[in-house]
Formats: C-alpha cells, sequence, structure tokens
C-alpha cells in the first residue's frame, strides 16, 4: 500500500481505511519508545518548523521531542515571543518560516481553519496541531490508538463524551475518527456547551446523542472522554466551579456507572478536584499517561509519512497521481484577521 | 520493460535442504547455543529464520528464540523510497545483550539491508555477536559485509533480480533468477 497524505489538517476527510493506516503505521514508533535508544536517524537534515500560535506545551513538546527522536531538527516559534505582538499577520509568519526551508510545518492556531489555509498557501507539508474549535487530528489519532491497544479494536464502542464539547477540537476529532468505526457516542455537559448542532457533526449515520444528566450518560459507556474545564468559561451566575463539580464532575462512584472495564482518557492537562476526581484519574481505568506516550508514537509515524523523501524532487508518485493541488495566493480570507 | 525468468536456481526441496544444512552449520559454529538467536529480517528473512529455528529443535531439540526486524527506518535510500514505504513492526521479545545473533535473509546483495539492520539492532542494546545467514548470496557488494552462513552463491549481473518464493508470503516455493530486458 502506498498512502497519499501531503498533510493532515483533519481526520473529517479521511476514511476507515486510511485511517487505520495512520494507526497501523504508528505501531513500530510506539516500540521505539521501549527501546533504550530511542533516537533515529531516519529524518536526519530535516527540519520541523513548530509554529505555535497559541499557548501549548505538552502538545509542543510531544512533536519537538518526536521530532528529534527522527533525527530531525526543529524550530521554534511561540506566540508570547513572535513578531504576532508587533501586528504581523499569519500568512507573513508562515511565509517567513517557509522561507527558512523546514521541511514540516506543523501549526497551533486559535482560529478555526488556520491549518487549512495556511497549506493552501504554502508548499510544504502542514501538520495541524490544533486550530480553534476544529480539530485536533493527532490528540483523535492517539486517543484511538489508546483505546485499540487497551480493547483490542475501535470499533462499535459506546463513547461517552464529558465536559465543554462546543468548544472542543480533542472531540470533534474524536467523533470524525470513532464514528467512521460504528462508535456511537453520549454527549454529556452544560447545556451551553451542549448545542443541538453537535448531534449532526459526525459522518450521516453516525449517531450522537445529547444527555444532561451525567449519570445517564455513563450508563453502558466503553469509553469516557473527560474534556478539560476551561475555569474562565466557567461563572457565576450561569455556571460556577461549585456547580460544574456537582452536576459534571467523572467521580469513581458515577464511573460505576459506565461498564466495569470503560476506560477513562482525558487529553490533558487535567484539572484535578473539577472535571475529574484524583481517585479516577489514578484509577486502572485511567489511560491519560498512555495517552501522552502514544502522542509520541502517533507523531513521530505523522512526521515519518510527510517528511521522509525526497525533498529535492518534490512529490511521490501516489501524490502526483492525484489532481494538483491548489494552491491559491489571493482568494481566501486570513482567519487570523476574521476574528479581529 | 520486460521482465523475463531465465532459470530455477532452486526447488523446493532444495530450499529445504539448504535451511537444514545452514541451521547445522549455525549449531556448529557458535559453540553453545545458550545464548543464540536469530533475527529475521522482513519480510522474507522471517520465514526463513522460522524454518531455521524449526531444523534446529530436529538437531538436538535446540530451542532458539525467533525475532523479526523491520529496516525501513535504518534504510540509507528513505528519500528515494521512503514516501511509498510502509513501516511493519519489529518483535524482539528478549533482550539482545550479550547475545549470539544471527541475522537471516533472503538474498545478500548490495549489504546495505545488513547494515541498517545492525543500526537496527544496537538501538536495542549491545549483542556480544553479530552474524549473517542468507539463502543466496548474488556478490555486487556496496559495503564491507560478507555472510558467514551461505545457502548459495551465484553468479549475476546487475540488471537481473533473484526473487525467493516462500510459501507462507508468495504462495509458491522456490528461488528463481528474471532479467529485465529493456
Amino acid at each position: 500500500m502506498t498512502h497519499r497524505f501531503r498533510d493532515l489538517l483533519a481526520l473529517e476527510p479521511l476514511n476507515a481505511d486510511e485511517l487505520t493506516f495512520l494507526l497501523d503505521q504508528s505501531k513500530p514508533f510506539q516500540e521505539i519508545q521501549r527501546h533504550p535508544l530511542k533516537k533515529l536517524a531516519t529524518l536526519r537534515g530535516k527540519t520541523v518548523a513548530l509554529a505555535f500560535f497559541e499557548n501549548s506545551t505538552r502538545t509542543r513538546i510531544s512533536f519537538g521531542t518526536a521530532a528529534s527522536r527522527l533525527g530531525a531538527d526543529t524550530m521554534n516559534l511561540q506566540a508570547e515571543a513572535s513578531s504576532l505582538k508587533k501586528g504581523e499577520s499569519l500568512l507573513d509568519t508562515v511565509h517567513t518560516l517557509d522561507a527558512m526551508k523546514p521541511d514540516c510545518l506543523v501549526l497551533r492556531h486559535a482560529a478555526s481553519g488556520a491549518a487549512d489555509f495556511v497549506a493552501r498557501h504554502l508548499d510544504v507539508p502542514v501538520i495541524n496541531a490544533g486550530d480553534g474549535m476544529h480539530e485536533h487530528p493527532s490528540q483523535g489519532l492517539l486517543d484511538a490508538l489508546t483505546i485499540r491497544d487497551r480493547k483490542g479494536s475501535i470499533a462499535n464502542l459506546h463513547v461517552t463524551i464529558l465536559g465543554d464539547i462546543l468548544h472542543s477540537r480533542v472531540a470533534r476529532s474524536n467523533i470524525h475518527l470513532l464514528g467512521k468505526f460504528g462508535c456511537r457516542f453520549t454527549l454529556c455537559g452544560p447545556a451551553m456547551w451542549v448545542p443541538r448542532e453537535l448531534e449532526k457533526i459526525g459522518a450521516p449515520g453516525v449517531s450522537i446523542r445529547r444527555v444532561f444528566r451525567v449519570e445517564e450518560a455513563l450508563e453502558g459507556a466503553d469509553v469516557v472522554l473527560v474534556l478539560r474545564v476551561q475555569t474562565e468559561r466557567l461563572h457565576e451566575p450561569a455556571l460556577s466551579t461549585d456547580d460544574y463539580v456537582l452536576l459534571y464532575q467523572l467521580s469513581a462512584e458515577r464511573l460505576r456507572r459506565a461498564k466495569p472495564d470503560a476506560l477513562v482518557l482525558h487529553p490533558g492537562p487535567m484539572n484535578r478536584g473539577i472535571e475529574i476526581t484524583p481517585e479516577v484519574a489514578d484509577s486502572a481505568q485511567s489511560c491519560v499517561l498512555d495517552q501522552v506516550t502514544n502522542g509520541l508514537a502517533v507523531r513521530m509515524a505523522l512526521l515519518f509519512l510527510l517528511t521522509a523523501g525526497d525533498s529535492e524532487n518534490g512529490e511521490h508518485p501516489a501524490v502526483e497521481a492525484q489532481a494538483p493541488r491548489n494552491r491559491r495566493s489571493t482568494d481566501v480570507k486570513d482567519p487570523s484577521h476574521a476574528s479581529r | 520493460m520486460r521482465i523475463v525468468e531465465k532459470a530455477q536456481l532452486m526447488s523446493a526441496s532444495e530450499i529445504d535442504r539448504t535451511l537444514q544444512r545452514l541451521a547445522h552449520e549455525i549449531v556448529e559454529k557458535s559453540g553453545g547455543t545458550k545464548h543464540l538467536a536469530l533475527i529475521g529480517i522482513r519480510r522474507r528473512g522471517v520465514p526463513l529464520a522460522q524454518r531455521i529455528a524449526q531444523a534446529m529443535r530436529g538437531i538436538d531439540g535446540v530451542d532458539v528464540p525467533v525475532g523479526t526486524l523491520d529496516i525501513t527506518l535504518y534504510r540509507d535510500d528513505l528519500s528515494k523510497v521512503a514516501s511509498h514505504a510502509v513501516l511493519q513492526s519489529s518483535d524482539i521479545s528478549f533482550g539482545v545483550d550479550n547475545m549470539d545473533l544471527v541475522l537471516v535473509d533472503d538474498v545478500l546483495y548490495t549489504g546495505r539491508t545488513i547494515r541498517a539492520a545492525m543500526n537496527g539492532l544496537f538501538d536495542l542494546g549491545r549483542p556480544k555477536r553479530v552474524s549473517l545467514c542468507v539463502l543466496i548470496d548474488r556478490g555486487h557488494r556496496e559495503m564491507p559485509i560478507e555472510s558467514q552462513f551461505t545457502g548459495r552463491v551465484v553468479q549475476t549481473s546487475t540488471t537481473e533480480i533473484i526473487e525467493v518464493r516462500l510459501r507462507e508470503i508468495d504462495n509458491e516455493e522456490r528461488v528463481v533468477l528474471v532479467d529485465r530486458l529493456d
């Protein structure tokens, strides 16, 4: 099998075979995390640009470590230190990075569609490391890999997602991936964070229901995905932190409603004592540390797939066989300005 | 370009006899099988290593562990082939420190595959000794690498290809010499 990945911008357009391929390609890199020597020379001489226009610690460290374990060098751009503060546009900034000739660009941005926008303008492969409320594809892949390892399969599971689903790109990437394998979803959280439109975000035929009592939402779940609560979004009088804990926190007692072997996932960083109790976070059902290790494997696989190859002669035949990619330069609005 | 089959180099029974002989040679030369292990290089080295291990069991109940190694990440021609390269898992369930390892592959040609395999092995630890066992040595080395256990040496030209077809992978069992004609 050859693959046709040029960028990784979202999981929504990928089919089950392509998603399975990406998960399978992560397996050899899981083994490397167990080697005494974890550093390969596979991408020696390649450079990965990490452009994080939004605060991120773990995703940036994960991509940076993945690049270094493959032997690649990284160039780092962080929001606070960047010229964004001086008013440069997203496009000018990424063109500047691109002029330093990286072999791959990993992009995190607060605006939905930012990665897609940048990929349309640059020839360098782009990996979306989270764009606004849209997608976080490497997180979706590492969650699926973690579930597949523990359960043996990701087919036909009942997945309950708790928290602020409206603003969550992690929830969307999970729904777009797991939905293609027959999983069904129960969304639960404060009504303002679980609007009716979310029932229709899956592909046709994917079952998504909203439930507002957490005990009912957990009933029979195979997987519980707990989302991080942005405490700045919790405020009186709509919903206080205490109310959230009382109504939606995942506690050991509530988790007993789920299947006995249900898995608990959290994309991190966790607010212990808010969306999850320490007891659940540290339980045998919790996969949070596996998620971190698998994140490295998934990101190594993505960097390998998108950057190994002949950078001098451009794209490989499997890509050239496709319709030429339209790299527009003028007809797309810069999303970094759209929200201003 | 046409691919023409020029000759059959080995039949199924010749492959079998050769593997039996190689198993005996490895046991004889290793001086004790306590630390011996076979590492099959994906893909066709893997069934060959398993069959040699099977043959060793028939010699004097010698039971040697067999691992598999995927060398894709260690290739030196990734820039030419990598975008199509699909990774397979390596599976070496024993520690390689102080082991007497025999790499097993179907055809020894430039030596680059073996160079990559050794890099992969040394990421796992420090074996005491690494030797090489191949079914066919076709010459044209580009690295200072030789096999210690060789099924057959075959003179070839660089346009020729040796195809080792094994029942586990190819549903037939023979070794053929084919040529590329422009």
